[in-house]
């Protein structure tokens, strides 16, 4: 019955819509690591392609079920990225970043001369048979990663990682390790971008390395940066944004990277916080709470 | 065999000292990875194709135009997108370091499209030169002798000049000197002048030596420079020269020895293997953070 | 036996020996001051005890364990909060959020805690967090500005969240780097008796300072610190008397 519905949408507009999704789950993975806890990583494309290429290998060459392969792509995705992190993360920011970035022009080497990943010719990817269809999936997929990244936040893991961000020495001065903080969030980072990539692959049908270079990390990194880094709904913003943009201007599409970078000099001069950035969430819903300074603890201020 | 191979490192080598040497005295004043240094170097290359292929200059008058234009270029980015930032966070200044080298090489690509653009033949004849069993062309004589006396300019300027003086100062503690009466805004203007002449002359002859020009050929290059400096020691210029040749060299025979399809990985593997190991590089000075 | 014992701790940068063979004592439930010229090496000591750098030679105990060349985060774990001289908060964040993080080694549920947010066990984790963050603040009088963002708040204001937040690790010994600095006659006086609140608590206190009056009035024994060597250590009577330490302060040029 979904597939009817489905089918009923028109295929531009649907392509779009699926586009958008998998944008947000990308783009939540990338702000995990680069928005809350403040490590820039320029390979997030490459993570895509670990994701892409294991849920397209398991597809065409086990019968993995498609939901049980989109985790396995995750995991598989996500122990890569603690395998990296680990020693690479401990480098500071600029250092990491070109790590992140040199890391990923090897993944895109290595994979156009392996011939599990068919070299540079890409793997042709069949569409799952599934119950649900693919852009259901999809949209299903968002919401979870979604409101996963919004408990992540607001959870002491999430201020671990805020606290990394904004001042490490002092964060290690009240007990936090930030080697082993930065790999988790890392490895949580990796896992959606693999997801993502597993989806990116089943609904487009064709993945070739080349389409997961440093470009399109700089396009995921836009992404959080117009919606405001570390800000959930910035980056889910800036995920339709961005990922409808492409499409619904295609006329300018030459235009489009040289967009991207002027927008990113504007943005960090003028206004770092994106276009969203600014907007507390956590203190509205705090307050929707009920958590109130002083009522918040019952009777027992008198104490004190 | 050997040798030949030596020569050709060197001269590759040489290129990317040239481009690196602009990475480390920017990192080494203020502490920031110019990420739009590649694209300077690719659009010293265009220049230089220009001026050879349109107003018909000679090789070297090219250059120097390459370097004057992208001497001017390197200074306003500096003031557009880094100098903004200086009290920002770091993310924020690479973040918008990305947005540059982003806006400059899709600029190329609009301007200049997407195909490689050669030298016209007569902007310099190369001829094969034997030494020993190996042949070294005029062309890399070039590469080589214009990298070294380029080179041995900026150690000039930056140990013998009142200007070099500033900039030591100002890479050892930028605000010292600051307070200590130096114009730290201008030097600062000028070290991205000087690493930008540099990074030019670096495109003219990387456009020479493998004739190919193209929108795209800043970043490889820039990443590839970047692995370089680090090597050496970011911030040691001596260092940045030396990391260039040996990055040079070691590509060339890793291609010999047959990896030519990771060519392009081996900068990168020797990237991540330096800031591993030995993060301070070859030549580098390790800085102790006052907590 | 001592809280914390530093044995002969020494640490050299280059060629630079900031702390030269130091050797020093804070007894239990104390409040034990640490002064010296500019320069000194009172800091570093910090950095030393709370395990920024490692010493070169010599050791560090707390509790009777050795402490040396552990890194920051587990000594925070073990019980030893503190403040920086040049404020180090979170300043993104708002109060509340600050002095939770203080609370971090208070809880232990991590990535799957986060995922697994809405379960009774974790929700308890918490609110259990949360009370102390609360308690923390209410203890320095920050409590009704815990939603603003740290980075607006007063200066006197933010030495205390500081405060507050190395308070939310529950220490056993909480070192503050020059607590009052920046703060006039009120706000110390404030400061003050916090801190006596916070002795009174169960907490021994460290304590770097520059202002006499204060260190003074406040501590139980004085450590005094001259180009990295201790040169007096005693009750502040004993110390203010002591002829080495006032050629080293008046030696240099006037302090108050």
């Amino acid at each position: 019955m979904l597939h009817g519905l489905v089918n009923s949408i028109d295929p531009y507009f649907l392509q779009i819509l699926v586009n958008i999704g998998i944008g947000i789950t990308l783009a939540l993975g990338l702000n995990i690591i680069t928005g809350l806890t403040g490590q820039l990583s320029l390979g997030h494309a490459a993570f895509m392609s670990v994701g892409a290429f294991a849920g397209a290998i398991l597809t065409l060459k086990t019968g993995t079920p498609f939901y049980l392969n989109l985790v396995l792509s995750g995991l598989i995705t996500a122990a890569v990225g603690a395998l990296i992190g680990w020693p690479i993360l401990r480098l500071t920011g600029d250092y990491l970043a070109i790590c992140t970035l040199g890391f990923a022009e090897i993944v895109k080497v290595v994979f156009l001369n392996m011939d599990i990943t068919n070299k540079a010719l890409g793997l042709t990817v069949p569409t799952p048979q599934t119950a649900l269809p693919m852009p259901v999936i999809v949209l299903i997929v968002a919401v979870i990663m979604i409101i996963a990244s919004t408990f992540i936040q607001n959870s002491r893991f999430g201020r671990a990682l805020k606290a990394i961000r904004d001042d490490e020495i002092a964060a290690e001065s009240m007990g936090i390790s930030i080697a082993r903080y930065k790999v988790q969030a890392f490895a949580v980072s990796t896992f959606m971008a693999g997801v993502g990539g597993c989806l990116y692959a089943h609904f487009l049908g064709y993945i070739n390395p080349s389409d997961f270079g440093f470009l399109k990390s700089v396009d995921m990194l836009s992404m959080i940066v117009l919606g405001g880094l570390g800000s959930i709904p910035g980056a889910v913003f800036g995920a339709t944004i961005l990922s409808a943009a492409p499409e619904v201007l295609r006329f300018m599409s030459q235009y489009r990277m040289l967009v991207y970078g002027a927008l990113m000099v504007f943005l960090m001069v003028f206004r770092p916080n994106g276009l969203l950035g600014g907007v507390n969430f956590t203190d509205l819903v705090l307050r929707k709470l009920g958590v109130k300074p002083r009522g918040a603890v019952r009777g027992q201020e008198e104490k004190y | 065999m050997f040798l030949q191979q030596l020569i050709n490192g060197i001269a590759l080598g040489s290129t990317y000292a040239l481009i690196a040497l602009g990475y480390t005295m920017v990192y080494g004043i203020i502490a920031l990875i110019n990420f739009a240094h590649g694209e300077i170097f690719m659009a010293g290359a265009f220049v230089g194709l220009l001026m050879v292929g349109v107003f018909k200059l000679n090789i070297f008058l090219a250059m120097a135009c390459a370097m004057i234009f992208c001497m001017v270029m390197g200074v306003v980015i500096e003031f557009i997108a880094y100098r903004p930032l200086r009290k920002s966070s770091r993310l924020s200044a690479l973040i918008s370091a990305i947005g540059v080298s982003t806006f400059l090489s899709s600029l190329a690509l609009m301007v200049f499209g997407a195909n490689a653009k050669g030298f016209p033949d007569q902007a310099f004849h190369s001829r094969q030169l034997h030494i020993g069993d190996a042949d070294i062309s005029t062309l890399q004589l070039l590469i080589i002798g214009v990298s070294a006396v380029l080179m041995i300019g900026l150690e000039f300027i930056v140990q013998k000049t009142k200007i070099g003086k500033a900039m030591r100062a100002t890479s050892e503690d930028y605000n010292t000197a600051a307070l200590m009466g130096v114009n730290v805004n201008f030097v600062i203007s000028f070290t991205f002048a000087l690493g930008s002449a540099l990074a030019a002359a670096g495109g003219v002859l990387v456009g020479l030596l493998f004739n190919a020009v193209s929108f795209n050929m800043g970043l490889m290059a820039g990443l590839k420079a970047f692995a370089a400096a680090v090597l050496g020691g970011i911030g040691s210029i001596p260092g940045a020269m030396l990391g260039g040749l040996l990055l040079g060299v070691t590509e060339v025979f890793g291609v010999a020895i047959g990896y030519s399809s990771y060519r392009d990985a081996i900068a990168f593997a020797i990237l991540v293997l330096v800031l591993l190991v030995r993060p301070t590089g070859l030549l580098g000075r390790k800085i102790l953070k006052k907590v | 036996m001592a809280l914390l014992k530093l044995d002969n701790a020494t640490i050299r940068f280059g060629g630079l020996v900031a702390v030269n063979g130091v050797n020093l004592e804070v007894e239990k439930g104390e409040i034990m001051a640490l002064i010296g010229p500019n320069g000194a090496g009172k800091s570093t000591i910090f950095n030393l005890i709370t395990g920024i750098y490692p010493p070169t030679e010599g050791g560090i105990s707390f509790n009777g364990k050795s402490i040396a060349g552990l890194p920051p985060h587990v000594i925070a774990g073990g019980g030893i909060g503190r403040t920086f001289q040049n404020i180090r908060l979170f300043n993104e964040l708002t109060v509340l959020e600050n002095v939770l993080i203080g609370a971090h080694t208070r809880g232990r549920w991590n990535l799957t805690g986060a995922l697994l947010k809405l379960l009774p066990p974790v929700r308890r984790e918490e609110g259990r967090l949360l009370e102390l963050a609360i308690h923390c603040l209410t203890q320095v009088d920050l409590a009704h500005k815990a939603y603003e963002q740290a980075c607006n708040l007063p200066y006197g204001e933010q030495r205390r969240l500081e405060i507050a937040r190395a308070l939310a690790i529950e220490p056993a010994l909480i070192l503050l780097d020059e607590p009052a600095a920046g703060m006039n006659p009120q706000e110390k006086q404030t400061l003050l008796e916090m801190v006596r609140k916070i002795r009174s608590a169960g907490v021994t206190v460290f304590l770097v300072e520059h202002d006499m009056k204060f260190v003074m009035g406040l501590s139980d024994r004085i450590a005094v610190l001259d180009y990295g060597v201790k040169i007096a250590d005693g009750r502040p009577e004993e110390v203010r008397a002591n002829p080495a330490v006032i050629e080293a302060y008046l030696g240099k040029g006037a302090t108050h």
